[in-house]
């Protein structure tokens, strides 16, 4: 079963993203922020990373060019979930080696769809 | 999928309300002329992720308003605005709004458009308002997305019947985690695809790197697909590869469309960007006055409703004390029963030792649980900051608040029921006790006025003082405003303490003029009433022309109590153990009798009342009604000392209370019941409760 790794610092986004994912069957761990999401990420190996941008400790940005830079996770698919006026932080997230995007607000059909996307 | 959102709902208004205490309190932690990027990147946040949470779970009021917050934080954290008072002010007034409307949307009210949209406007104003930042208005509303033109809206006779595209990605493609083989599995979804690989680029097997992508595509997908549904696939990698995509359209004519795209969406962002700068002056300045008055009413609605269902937040650590306890426990029980089953006379030490074991354990439990309800007080501090803040900047004064010992814990419902009376108690200090600057420096004390809030723990207590360095209360002049209002007679002798107690009585305001910020009628008397509701005591110290300082005593728990139990004839009282000063046997030489005024006795120069418990309660078996045959205890409670006449101390425990009012109805004298190691019922007594009936 793939494991996805859902970071967000909003507790109801976190467990929104969390939801979906285990309802479509994906086994899921939640982290609060970048450097949590990090030491779980070096803990046990993820297929996929889904992470929110804006957080304390450390950024999704951030955490996903730490994460790249890691042997384990350098083509694993990392989505960022960003607003709709996020341009920059998109390119930021790109530059970083972010896969794509998820663009908030999104419903758990759009989120599943996207997730599929880069998945299997 | 379907997925029922409201099962996050709770979590996300949760978030919410600290999300907007962390933006209020970083708000007036603001210093304005040296702001700290860490500070508005907190209120950011928490912006961000109440606009982000409130669009996913479809509360689009709350998003579209937290967006204009949003963008004006953004501009503020990216140094293209700079922070100014009324700024804060706005966002100030703006969280105020935000958490109207989280909790009337939590509790299935109205959200009041007009309040919201005065809110709005003022931020938009702020917003707009580029003369100390960069274009304001350009990043005032998310332009309206212009629709790119396909040619297929403009010639709907011509049908796309199909995508040739021409994708060539960049070596580096593979490594931000995008894989080709997904691209063409999401195009095969759209219509049937031919593919043609070419291998051109794929250097020999010597020069090879296996991570990166060598192979580029010409793609033809069938079907009447629209240039988005194919953008959408490419669209994480534009800048990583080249891509050319060419429609086929069923007629096989090739179209012009295309080109006036440019020209048309410059037009559509110049006529949609025009309303938003339409606010005008007297809207702006509407903004500042309506959103008082539609407040009041809703909030009590809210309050009603969101009565249902409370959570609590509690430490991990706390949860794992508790476990830890559990399996103790549960080792000690198991203990217990294995020596039960085989029990002979010589195991009576190793019986012994379970028993205290268990006892200490059930103890240990006890207060983990208690634990559980034990809150910092900063919960109910938090919110002064804001208070002052409002205050004086509304009455001109210069008042810092000091908040000391915010990390004690205390029951979370004395935390709920202690709120509203310390705001009174602070907004007199702002308002009374603290002078105007000019008042201040002429008696020759620094301008600022300090506010100092403390919390600390005394014994089993809660102590919570607040003190003021203002111009504290005026003997003379509460006397004379007393017996004014006949609160007392004009020869009354009061002693200091009992000078000051004045002001807790009904019908007693010092106030020479009510403000709307003290004296809402609410008076001290009610806030004294509240307290010792709780089961707590409030006292006042102060000096003319330093200062006030109001205590107040609570019991940490309204659960437990530290009792001493007493004998009386055939029954047991408890007593709270902390309202006992000392227990003594009476000589008669000390013993005074008054006619009609009962029994005192002297104790070291000051006669005390004699309350004779078996009488108040007509206890049948008392073992003496000799009062130098029995014993009585001082006890102390409201400021009032009195002896009880009882038969025997027997011992301290701590017991649990039971309400008598939820289970029985009130009785004068008596401030709840517990139930004994062996299964009967003891009364605690209420101290100033039987002060009242005995002198009735």
């Amino acid at each position: 079963m793939a494991t996805i790794l859902a970071v967000d610092d909003s507790a109801s986004m976190r467990q929104m993203v969390a939801f979906t994912l285990k309802g479509a069957g994906f086994s899921v761990v939640e982290a609060v922020d970048g450097v949590d999401a990090l030491n779980k990420a070096k803990a046990q190996v993820f297929d996929c990373v889904v992470t929110d941008v804006n957080m304390p400790n450390k950024d999704g940005i951030e955490l996903i060019r730490e994460l790249r830079a890691l042997p384990n996770y350098k083509f694993t698919p990392m989505l960022m979930l960003t607003t709709e006026a996020g341009a920059d932080k998109k390119q930021q997230g790109k530059d970083a080696g972010a896969t794509g995007w998820i663009v908030k607000p999104f419903n758990p059909d759009q989120l599943l769809k996207t997730i599929k996307k880069v998945m299997g | 999928m379907a997925i029922d959102m409201a099962q996050f709902h709770q979590v996300f208004f949760e978030e919410s309300f600290e999300g907007l205490d962390a933006m209020e309190s970083g708000l007036l932690n603001m210093d304005i002329g040296d702001v700290d990027a860490e500070d508005i990147n907190t209120i950011f946040r928490a912006a961000h992720s109440i606009k982000g949470g409130s669009g996913t779970f479809g509360f689009t009021a709350v998003s579209d308003f937290t967006h204009v917050m949003e963008t004006l934080l953004d501009e503020m954290r990216d140094g293209r605005r700079k922070v100014t008072q009324p700024a804060v002010d706005v966002l100030l007034g703006s969280v105020d709004c935000l958490r109207d409307m989280l909790q009337s949307i939590r509790d299935g009210g109205q959200v009041d458009q007009s309040v919201v949209s005065a809110h709005k406007l003022a931020l938009d104003s702020e917003l707009r308002n580029s003369a100390n930042g960069a274009n304001g208005s350009s990043a005032l509303e998310p332009l309206p997305s212009v629709s790119p033109i396909t040619p297929a809206d403009d010639g709907a006779e011509l049908e796309i019947c199909g995508w040739s595209i021409a994708f060539s990605p960049h070596l580096n493609l593979l490594k931000t985690g995008n894989e080709p083989v997904r691209m063409l599995r999401e195009l095969a979804g759209l219509g049937e695809l031919t593919t043609t690989v070419d291998l051109q680029g794929v250097p020999s097997l010597y020069d090879l790197d296996p991570e990166e992508c060598h192979l580029s595509w010409k793609l033809h997908v069938a079907g009447n697909i629209s240039a988005a549904e194919i953008d959408e696939i490419f669209d994480w990698v534009e800048d990583d590869c080249d891509l050319a995509k060419q429609p086929i359209y069923k007629t096989e004519m090739p179209l012009q469309a295309l080109q006036s795209e440019g020209t048309l969406s410059a037009n559509d962002v110049n006529t949609s960007a025009a309303p938003v700068n339409k606010p005008t002056e007297e809207n702006v300045a509407g903004a500042e006055i309506q959103p008082q008055d539609a407040k009041a009413p809703k909030k009590e609605e809210a309050k009603a409703a969101g009565k249902g269902s409370s959570s609590i937040r509690v430490d991990t650590g706390k949860i794992d004390t508790l476990i830890n306890m559990v399996g103790e426990l549960v080792i000690t029980q198991s203990m217990l029963s294995l020596l039960g089953e085989h029990f002979e006379m010589n195991k009576l030490d190793q019986l012994k030792n379970g028993l205290s074991q268990l006892e200490r354990h059930t103890r240990e439990l006890q207060e983990s649980v208690m634990n559980i309800r034990m809150l910092p007080i900063s919960f109910v501090f938090s919110r002064f900051p804001r208070l002052a803040h409002d205050i004086s900047t509304k009455l001109g004064k210069k008042i810092e608040l000091k908040l000391v010992g915010e990390n004690t814990e205390v029951d979370k419902t004395v935390v709920e029921l202690l709120s509203d009376p310390l705001v009174h108690l602070v907004r007199n200090s702002l308002d009374h006790g603290i002078e105007m600057p000019e008042v201040r420096i002429a008696a020759g004390k620094p301008e600022t006025g300090t506010v100092t809030l403390e919390a600390y723990h005394r014994g089993g207590n809660i102590v919570i003082e607040v003190s003021d360095d203002g111009k504290g209360l005026d003997k003379d002049k509460l006397r004379a405003k007393a017996i004014e209002k006949g609160l007392i007679d004009a020869d009354a002798v009061l002693s200091e303490k009992q000078t000051y107690e004045l002001i807790f009585m009904p019908g007693f305001s010092t106030a020479e003029k009510l403000t709307d910020i003290s004296g809402r009628g609410v008076g001290m008397d009610v806030v004294r009433r509240n307290i010792q509701a709780l089961g707590g005591d409030i006292e006042i110290l102060s000096e003319l022309g330093k200062g006030s300082t109001i205590s107040i005593h609570l019991p940490l728990t309204l659960a437990i109590l530290d009792g001493q139990s007493i004998a009386v004839g055939d029954e047991t009282y408890i007593l709270p153990l902390g309202s006992i000063i000392e227990s003594l046997h009476v000589k008669e030489e000390r013993i005074n009798r008054v006619v009609g005024k009962g029994e005192t006795f002297l104790l070291r120069g000051q006669y005390l009342p004699i309350i004779r418990i078996h009488e108040i309660f007509n206890v049948p078996g008392a073992k003496t009604t000799k009062l130098t045959e029995g014993l009585i205890v001082v006890v102390e409670g409201q400021g009032v000392r009195c002896g009880l006449f009882v038969d025997d101390l027997l011992g301290q425990q701590q017991v649990v209370i039971k309400s008598l009012e939820a289970n029985y109805r009130r009785v004068e004298g008596i401030s709840g019941a517990t139930i004994l190691g062996d299964g009967s019922v003891a009364l605690i007594l209420d101290i100033p409760g039987l002060v009242r009936l005995s002198s009735q």
